[in-house]
């Protein structure tokens, strides 16, 4: 949705149209905003004395430095789980018939209907211990003693990818869609190969939704409170849950201030390379 | 490879193809196109011309039927090995490409070195006279030029068979006759068996050596485009092939070269009769082109009125209502002493010759 650069008076008609959502969102997002960074500036939690202390423990303390990094290295593999499982989809869903189309929109959408609990609690019987899982390993006796899925990154990865998949597949059908199918075809007449036209063209030209995909799902991954928190269980540290931990738990707002905040900065960072990405794979958009 | 890689042979020996729905795209067609030639498969949107194409490139399989490629039979084979080379409506140029890296591409396909692959672009580059574009993208381009690096991507690789589709129904009509002119001097240089899918009878007529004219999935005449145009050999080449005035009437008498026929419109008139024999007291409809009518002072022609005279540059078309309602155009060359004929003016009308007269068995 690139702002298009019109002329001046229209221009104006849209910042007018746009005053009610902005006041909303001074008054309840950037308003708390500045209220959680005046707090992570100080150094004791009664917010008397300022200081830089929250961020220099965060930064020099080696258990704050991994949870942040293990969420970070979770995005990621999510992200990955869910664009090597959603661009078959996406691909598939341009070659199929109306039919097959309506079925598989209605596949990628199913998780978007139903409500995270409920979908994480369904993990939880699928991954646990007598879990769906183990249950049909043990009696076709593949395993003897049941698998542990449920509270590892691997159970935590797979939820999430599944939650989060249609943040991947929806992107990845709409840049598809806009690719001229007579590529393919002009592509396989000049004498390539199904691999070489899906990496020198589909690829290439998918890219502006690849990156869409990836950011939205990479954002929704590592924030990912509840499922993160249930498939993970206590074991499983991750950002938002520390940052819950400090705030409600131990009532230490000014470092769950800081937390947020270096959180905040660290998703802007990878966003912002994504976003990045996107502007330089923005050329092949137009035909 | 024993035979060179232009102007090589292509057959379509009885190809019939169903959609999964059950109909008919295309019906037992059979074309049978010489090394180097240039043929129109020319029809009405939906008559199959762009399923019968998409057959020789490989892109759907026929039910039945064979293509046979120079001494190949091609029909196990993906597009991606059949060495056809197509030039698309659309033209599918790559966009993230440049134009180099386009025409180019069909070489690096074929693993050709990066090297060799820029050198031979930039050759094709300069056949199709935009040697300085090479680094441009294809959107810096305007459609004329676009059509120019498609043509030179299809012929970088040496391509067997040439297939355009609707190559020129996305230019305007200056850029579209400069076009034609440069498909046909590239295909008179490279020698390369050429075919052209158009629902335009101007362009087919005056780029072909041979004109295929489909209807409704079925071949209706393969013949020279003066064949096509002279001597239709259906009711549907005949109208759809430059325009025509149908003409209804019974068969009053008839032989095998000719068919003396009353008009409806009044008179008898001798036709050539198409398309089988006519039985004597049969309906037909008789085709004659408007330039082959002519205003006759005596009276063995059929009677009518003048309702429009329009000046066309070099001829006049009158409009002229016969005595059974139906309007007829006739077409005159326009020298020095044809005079506008004023609405309302009472004229007879009969065809040049009898060999110009098609006479068709009605079909309704």
């Amino acid at each position: 949705m690139g702002a298009a650069p019109a002329s001046r008076d229209v221009t104006s008609y849209g910042m007018g149209l746009a005053a009610p959502l902005a006041l909303f969102f001074l008054l309840f997002f950037v308003a708390p905003l500045l209220q959680l960074l005046w707090l992570s500036l100080h150094n004791d939690t009664a917010g008397l004395h300022w200081g830089l202390g929250q961020y220099l423990h965060f930064l020099t303390d080696p258990f704050s430095l991994g949870v942040l990094g293990s969420t970070l290295l979770l995005g990621a593999e999510v992200t990955a789980v869910c664009l090597v499982l959603g661009f078959p989809i996406a691909w598939l869903y341009q070659r199929v018939g109306p039919k097959l189309q309506t079925i598989i929109i209605l596949i990628v959408l199913l998780p978007l209907l139903t409500s995270v609990v409920v979908r994480t609690f369904a993990w939880i019987v699928i991954l646990g211990r007598q879990g769906i899982i183990n249950a049909t390993l043990q009696s076709l006796g593949v395993i003897d003693t049941p698998l542990k899925l449920l509270y590892t990154q691997f159970g935590v990865v797979i939820a999430l990818a599944q939650v989060q998949m249609p943040l991947m597949t929806l992107p990845l059908i709409t840049a598809l869609g806009r690719i001229d199918p007579n590529f393919d075809d002009a592509s396989c007449s000049l004498g390539a190969g199904s691999w070489r036209t899906f990496f020198r063209i589909v690829l290439p030209l998918s890219l502006p939704g690849v990156i869409a995909g990836c950011t939205l799902t990479y954002a929704a991954a590592i924030t990912a409170f509840i499922t993160q928190s249930l498939i993970g269980g206590g074991q499983m540290l991750f950002m938002p849950m520390y940052l819950y931990q400090q705030a409600s738990t131990l009532q230490n707002w000014p470092f769950a201030s800081a937390i947020s905040i270096i959180f905040l900065l660290a998703v802007l960072a990878v966003v912002s390379v994504f976003t990045t990405l996107g502007r330089m794979s923005r050329g092949y958009g137009g035909a | 490879m024993a035979d060179a890689p232009n102007g090589r042979s292509l057959v379509v020996d009885a190809v019939t193809h169903r959609y999964p729905s059950g109909a008919l795209a295309v019906e037992n067609i059979n074309l049978d196109v010489k090394g180097g030639e240039i043929i129109a498969l020319l029809g009405p949107s939906g008559c199959g011309k762009t399923t019968l194409l998409r057959i020789i490139a490989g892109f759907i399989a026929q039910t039945q039927g064979r293509i046979i490629i120079g001494d190949d039979i091609v029909d196990a084979l993906p597009p991606n090995k059949r060495a056809v080379g197509i030039v698309f409506q659309n033209y599918a140029l790559f966009p993230h490409l440049s134009i180099s890296e386009n025409v180019a591409y069909g070489l690096a396909a074929r693993g050709i070195d990066k090297a060799a692959r820029q050198r031979e672009a930039q050759r094709l580059l300069e056949l199709v006279q935009l040697p300085t574009m090479a680094e441009r993208l294809p959107r810096q381009l305007s459609g004329g030029q676009q059509q120019r690096v498609a043509l030179a991507r299809a012929l970088a690789i040496k391509p067997s068979i040439l297939l355009l589709d609707e190559p020129f129904a996305a230019l305007d009509k200056n850029l579209r006759l400069d076009m034609q002119i440069e498909v046909k001097r590239l295909q008179r240089v490279s020698g390369i068996t050429t075919l052209i899918v158009t629902h335009d009878q101007e362009e087919a007529l005056s780029m072909a050596d041979r004109v295929a004219v489909l209807s409704h999935g079925k071949l209706e005449q393969f013949g020279s485009p003066s064949d096509v145009y002279d001597r239709p050999q259906t009711l549907f080449v005949n109208t759809f092939v430059g325009s025509t005035n149908r003409m209804p009437g019974v068969v009053v008498s008839a032989d095998r070269t000719a068919a003396k026929v009353r008009l409806d419109a009044g008179a008898e008139i001798i036709a050539r009769p198409v398309g089988g024999a006519l039985s004597e007291g049969g309906r037909v409809t008789v085709c004659i082109r408007p330039e082959h009518l002519q205003f006759v002072g005596d009276e063995t022609g059929f009677a009518g009125v003048v309702g429009m005279s329009l000046p066309l540059g070099a001829t006049v078309v009158h409009e002229v209502t016969t005595a059974d309602g139906s309007g007829v155009k006739v077409s005159q060359a326009r020298i020095g002493e044809t005079r506008a004929l004023e609405n309302g003016a009472a004229v007879r009308l009969a065809p040049l010759a009898p060999s110009l007269a098609n006479a068709f068995p009605a079909t309704l």
